[in-house]
């Protein structure tokens, strides 16, 4: 700790320092704070990242654009048909392929479902932050569930790879869609279980409201997006400022809230999965038919130019940039990751708060590591 | 031998007359000694691992999980597989520790925590010791814990571990008064500070009945105190999980992290203990007014069966408060201990004795 080199000017008489991690139960993955403390007081974090950095970006380069898409499950993991999707659209924007609507409508219901499934697991780890260890059962309870549609329809459970250029990797299961309902149904009881344990719970209340407040103007200036900025009352919703797939068809509400407080951003992923359910049961008794992949060249090249395409994950607003020199290979890829933005701010919103409550900022910011270092 | 399960009394009395006519009065005590060190020794072990048991066993029924069942019948033996594991572990050396402190913390805490259950009356004369000052005893004795606390957190020479021994420290010093104040309500009430008479003035009425609401106020601040004081349920800030790793323990492996754990269960059974015996009538059955047949059942049920019931559904209630609260902020700890209980409590004391000296109570 002695040789530990900082630009942190800290006062050595009343601060130390203290290492976060890499292995901390509540930094959710490899992410290492160094934090300065005054007694209990945060007075600076700087958080150290790159500890599971696999350089995916410089990996795309080298390998052609269809096993692109297999990667960047492995950044935001709980996002991955979302990050799938993105990556496709992309590339469907740059080759202007034509998608018929079932993949569309297809592509929409997997992706919200994945978005309750990502804040489910916040619910419960984030509860287990703030030391409610039942909260994490709860939500991986019905979590499960629809991990187990996921499984029946892409054959896998978390890192799904159903998407491909073009379209999907195979047809829904014929199961898909009674068994997505019956979820719901399901989950509209369970859903307010959530609230009994969580949200009106006085402990809960007064550890998160008023906690690392995010103002609207900072949460525009560094750039964070997602459920944490709605909380902030920036509107940032991809999903309604540059509608892609199917989400000009249906009809769903920004969730917005002005305190931008840790309790705020808790409420706007609460209410996401209700929009999220909105949207899921429009949309699967309307799935059109026909074809479920367009027929791409078995090789894809992209022509020469940038393209870029940003859709919104369940922790904000993943942004795919591409640029191709016409090969095979894409010649840059860059992408803009939610969490690795909305981790800058995560020093300014901690200041003079608690240790404790450290926890439950960054808990509520919902930090998905290998998305910050990719 | 003359064997009672409702009164141990003549089985004690039987085996002190056998002792001192075999041997000098010295060796009498010697032996009675040895004796009742023996068996608190067991049944400290015993209720430590059932008690680990059991919080699994609850915690896993609240969270949807069946909990440990692989080793024996239900799992039972999973806690003495884990016992023998941590029996096994090597003890980590580490560096720049305070060797002596950080040897000495785990059994500061753990001999604390042995010496509160020699006052507590399991049955009728099943006590170790039954001092005229019993419920003082106990408070005294089972705050000396914070001091092993203290040291483990400032040996370890781990940041983590510093804080969560400061934050212990607060703590138990804040809480101590009201766990105090509340056992003090009941001490009015009851005119004495003796744990046997204590018990023995609830055969018409537990004082959580008797006391009107004063007592029933008393219990419940005691039993929120007395979780914080033992670290336990939304008070464990002193290990705060996600916040500290593992508190004042983080460094402590093996056999002495086992004196830690063993520790934490001990003194939720003994604040258990507590609440049963002031609060609830020990090991008196329970009793309603006239109701001879009533009563008379109630009588049939053994006195130990009585206490054990009862600690453990305190026991339980703790549990469910563990497993259900997100846990507090320091500063929050501090202003409930201090804004609300201790108020609340000095305003119940008063209460308490202008009922007694009015003779309002039952």
């Amino acid at each position: 700790m002695e040789e530990q080199k900082t630009d942190i000017g800290i006062d050595e008489q009343q601060e130390y320092l203290i290492n976060m991690g890499p292995q901390h139960p509540s930094t959710h993955g490899v992410l290492r704070l160094l934090v300065s403390l005054k007694g209990e007081i945060v007075k600076n974090v700087e958080p150290h990242i790159g500890y599971i950095h696999r350089g995916i970006e410089k990996m795309c380069e080298s390998i052609t654009y269809p096993q692109i898409i297999h990667l960047t499950d492995r950044m935001d993991y709980l996002s991955a048909h979302i990050n799938n999707e993105a990556v496709c659209l992309n590339i469907e924007k740059a080759l202007e392929v034509d998608i018929p609507d079932r993949i569309k409508v297809i592509r929409t219901i997997m992706s919200e479902l994945t978005r309750i499934q990502s804040h489910q697991l916040f619910w419960s780890t984030f509860g287990m932050d703030l030391g409610g260890l039942t909260c994490f059962f709860y939500g991986l309870r019905d979590r499960e569930k629809i991990l187990d549609i996921f499984e029946e329809t892409c054959g896998s459970r978390m890192i799904v790879s159903y998407n491909c250029p073009g379209g999907l990797m195979y047809d829904i299961h014929p199961n898909f869609q009674e068994r997505v309902k019956a979820f719901l149904k399901y989950f509209r009881k369970t859903l307010p279980e959530y609230d009994q344990l969580l949200t009106g719970n006085v402990i809960f209340r007064q550890r998160t409201e008023g906690i690392g407040r995010l103002s609207l103007k900072d949460a525009i200036s560094f750039g964070v997006t997602g459920p944490t900025a709605r909380a902030s009352g920036f509107s940032c919703d991809v999903r309604i400022h540059e509608p892609y797939s199917a989400y000009d068809r249906v009809k769903f509400n920004e969730v917005l809230f002005n305190e931008g407080d840790t309790f705020h951003r808790y409420l706007v992923r609460m209410d996401e999965i209700r929009e999220s359910m909105d949207i899921v049961e429009q949309l699967i008794d309307n799935i059109p038919e026909g074809p479920f992949a367009v027929k791409m060249k078995p090789v894809i090249k992209l022509p020469e130019g940038e393209y870029y395409q940003s859709v919104e994950t369940a922790r904000g607003e993943l942004g795919v940039y591409i640029i191709s020199d016409g090969n095979k290979n894409p010649y840059r890829v860059k992408f803009r990751s939610p969490n690795f933005v909305n981790l800058s701010a995560l020093n300014m919103m901690t200041k003079d708060f608690k240790i404790a409550d450290l926890v439950a900022i960054s808990g509520s910011l919902d930090l998905i590591i290998p998305d910050i270092d990719r | 031998m003359p064997f009672n399960i409702y009164d141990f009394t003549s089985l004690t009395q039987w085996i002190d007359t056998g002792l001192r006519n075999a041997m000098s009065p010295f060796w009498t005590v010697v032996i009675e000694m040895l004796i009742v060190g023996v068996l608190i020794l067991l049944f400290y072990a015993v209720i430590g691992l059932f008690l680990v048991y059991a919080e699994r066993k609850v915690c896993a029924f609240m969270q949807n999980r069946l909990g440990p069942n692989r080793v024996g019948p239900f799992g039972m033996f999973q806690t003495i597989a884990d016992l023998i594991k941590l029996l096994l572990v090597e003890l980590v050396p580490i560096k720049n520790a305070d060797k002596l402190l950080f040897n000495l913390a785990p059994f500061i805490v753990i001999i604390a925590s042995f010496m509160a259950i020699a006052a507590i009356p399991f049955a009728k004369g099943l006590h170790a010791i039954d001092l005229n000052i019993g419920v003082f005893y106990i408070v005294a004795v089972s705050a000396m814990g914070v001091i092993g606390i203290l040291l483990a957190g400032w040996s370890s020479n781990n940041k983590y571990s510093l804080i969560g021994a400061m934050r212990s420290g607060a703590q138990i010093v804040s809480y101590e008064l009201s766990v105090g104040l509340s056992l003090i309500t009941i001490v009015i009430l009851a005119g004495s500070m003796q744990l046997s008479e204590i018990v023995m003035a609830q055969a018409d009425g537990w004082f959580i009945f008797k006391g009107h609401i004063p007592a029933f106020i008393a219990f419940v601040i005691f039993l929120v105190a007395s979780t914080a004081e033992t670290n336990r349920g939304p008070f464990d800030l002193a290990e705060a999980e996600s916040e500290l790793t593992a508190g004042y323990h983080t460094e402590y492996s093996g056999i002495k992290f086992a004196f830690f754990f063993l520790a934490e269960y001990m003194n939720m059974f003994i604040v258990a203990s507590i609440a049963a015996t002031v609060f609830l009538g020990g090991w008196m059955p329970f009793h309603v007014g006239h109701w001879s047949g009533f009563n008379n059942i109630m009588d049939f049920i053994p006195p130990f069966i009585w206490y054990i019931a009862k600690t453990f559904f305190v026991i339980f209630l703790m549990m469910w408060f563990k497993w259900t609260f997100p846990r507090l902020r320091i500063d929050q700890l501090l202003t409930l201990e201090w804004k609300y209980l201790l108020p609340i409590n000095l305003v119940n004391v008063l209460i308490m004795a202008f009922i007694v000296l009015m003779g309002w109570h039952f």
